[in-house]
């Protein structure tokens, strides 16, 4: 039942995802690569708990290693598409003649 | 309320927040916005994670944390937006390890029963490509290798033995998930797989594998939810894995080019023309240019890559103000392949202060494409080339295109005559409604904008 449960959550989420996306203009697509290079950073939080939970040895350098590349992805991704979206800007009113 | 359910609960506030935040990215007046909203949603699951009970030691994460952080500040800090394409490759190699590791380290968390040994397999295998297909597409779109497809004879028979070969392990494993060895060989077959699968392809299609490769980023991260049973990387993931593969359908179709024959086959074997181009190439001086400019009340500037490399933006956004205050409207014609990823060129454009409403995509341009007076093409060739909806014989044939010929004058910036990335002549050139104006972009258009001055 726990597989079935877990698929259907995957089926919902991809569907949605793909309403969602589909409304994303062109123009902010490099943005949402970004972006969604930054969400898929949230392996972050199963890592956390592979490094900070009492296992062998193994698994904490495991785990600590793919924390460190995993928030590199969140907070690399979150700021450069910020640095991006900060660059788009309409054009001001005075600027039409 | 035990801390379990609580963690629960801030999970589905933290995807509700990523989904609001995808959602604020349909517009950009509110995309900055969406993108706060989408990092709160993460804040949130990363500080309830660490109340996870199971947690004994903050030390390591801490070293993991602060050290991730700093290549990402100092990355998103200092990249170009040139560079752009092979950070976001880079950074979704990075999120497939990430994958991969967390994957494998499950293995270690209490025992693998035959279910939770094929998501371990799945992740490993998803994040493994992930990781060395972008290490190659990084080095392919820095230059750091040769951007040419690498093909050699019985690649195909290679690829299937080595997926069947992964396919094995994977069985092996999930058989016996305490015998660790056949994990490994997994792990260093799907590192060769990723690298298998990305050197066939050249540079020119690089925005459908990095497209491609973010869509596997998310999927790795969603295996990796199924294998350590946590909804929240299976809800993030999959919404990642949709978008990647939205963005590819949209680049393959701008090229007009099957997902299996960007994967598989280069850059298709060049079919002789059928056309015989005809007419001269008519050159231009920036004077003459200057007073057809002068006189137009409507310009369309279609800017390819070229324009980035000879960093003219910003002088065309100067032309673009003199322009605009002679009268003249003045709209940018952005192709879906113009840059070297999806929207590649709306960035390098928004960097060098052109507003986004002047910004339109093809399909907006092409309706009203004969009412330009003047089209302005700057460092694009295939995108404008009309043997994509004339000449059946040409390897660009279909490829949807900015109509510029269509239009009553085409100037084309060109630095000579040579051809496109495709390789392919361009009939665009012997028009009689065109004029090249020869030379480095950025000098031709600074030309342009001191006869205004």
């Amino acid at each position: 039942m726990e597989i079935v449960f877990l698929a259907f959550i995957l089926i919902l989420s991809i569907f949605l995802g793909f309403e969602l996306i589909n409304k994303v203009p062109a123009t902010l697509h490099t943005p949402l690569m970004s972006g969604s290079n930054a969400i898929s950073g949230i392996t972050l939080i199963g890592a956390i708990v592979s490094s900070g939970s009492e296992h062998e040895f193994i698994a904490t350098v495991l785990g600590t290693a793919a924390v460190a590349f995993a928030s590199i992805n969140v907070v690399g991704g979150y700021l450069v598409t910020d640095r991006m979206l900060g660059m788009f800007k309409k054009k001001k009113l005075e600027g039409n003649k | 309320m035990s801390a379990a359910i609580l963690i629960n609960l801030a999970y589905i506030a933290s995807a509700i927040l990523f989904i609001f935040g995808l959602k604020q990215l349909s517009s950009p007046e509110t995309a900055r916005r969406g993108n706060v909203i989408s990092s709160v949603g993460m804040l949130i699951a990363v500080v309830v994670t660490l109340l996870n009970q199971g947690i004994v030691d903050y030390k390591w994460i801490a070293v993991g944390v602060v050290a991730g952080s700093i290549v990402g500040i100092f990355a998103a800090r200092t990249v170009a937006m040139t560079a752009m394409p092979e950070m976001v490759a880079l950074f979704n190699g990075f999120g497939g390890l990430a994958s991969l590791l967390v994957g494998w380290a499950a293995l270690y968390d209490g025992t693998t029963t035959a279910f939770i040994a094929v998501t371990i397999f799945l992740s490993i295998l998803i994040g493994g490509v992930t990781f060395t297909g972008s290490l190659i597409a990084w080095g392919k779109l820095s230059e750091k290798m040769n951007s040419r497809p690498m093909l050699f004879s019985g690649q195909q028979i290679v690829n299937s033995l080595l997926m069947l070969a992964i396919v094995a392990c994977g069985v092996l494993f999930a058989m016996d998930p305490t015998n660790v060895t056949w994990l490994y060989v997994l792990i260093g077959l799907s590192f060769v797989f990723g690298v298998m699968f990305v050197i066939p392809i050249g540079g020119g299609d690089m925005p459908v594998v990095i497209s491609l490769l973010n869509s596997y980023s998310g999927l790795a991260a969603c295996a990796a939810g199924f294998a350590i049973n946590n909804l929240l990387l299976i809800v993030a993931g999959s919404l990642v894995g949709a978008s990647g593969i939205i963005l590819t359908q949209i680049m393959c179709k701008a090229m007009n080019r099957s997902l299996s024959n960007v994967l598989f086959s280069g850059f298709g074997s060049p079919k002789t023309s059928s056309q015989q181009v005809e007419g001269t190439v008519k050159p231009i001086v920036p004077e003459d240019a200057y007073y057809i400019l002068e006189a137009a009340s409507s310009v369309l500037i279609v800017p390819g890559y070229g324009m980035a490399v000879a960093q003219a933006q910003h002088v065309v956004k100067e032309l673009q103000e003199l322009l605009e205050k002679n009268g003249c409207e003045v709209i940018y014609g952005v192709h879906p392949v113009a840059g070297r990823m999806p929207g590649h060129m709306n960035v390098l454009l928004a960097e060098a202060d052109v507003s986004y409403d002047v910004l339109q995509e093809m399909d907006q341009v092409n309706p009203r494409i004969d009412n330009f007076d003047v089209s302005i093409v700057i460092g694009a060739n295939d995108v404008v080339n009309p043997a994509a909806r004339e000449d059946e014989g040409s390897p660009l044939y279909g490829m949807p295109i900015i109509n510029v010929d269509k239009s009553k004058t085409v100037f084309v910036l060109k630095r000579s005559m040579a051809s496109g990335f495709a390789g392919v002549e361009n009939p665009l050139f012997f028009k009689d409604n065109t004029r090249m104006l020869f030379g480095d972009a950025k000098e031709s258009i600074s030309a342009l904008v001191r006869e205004f001055g």
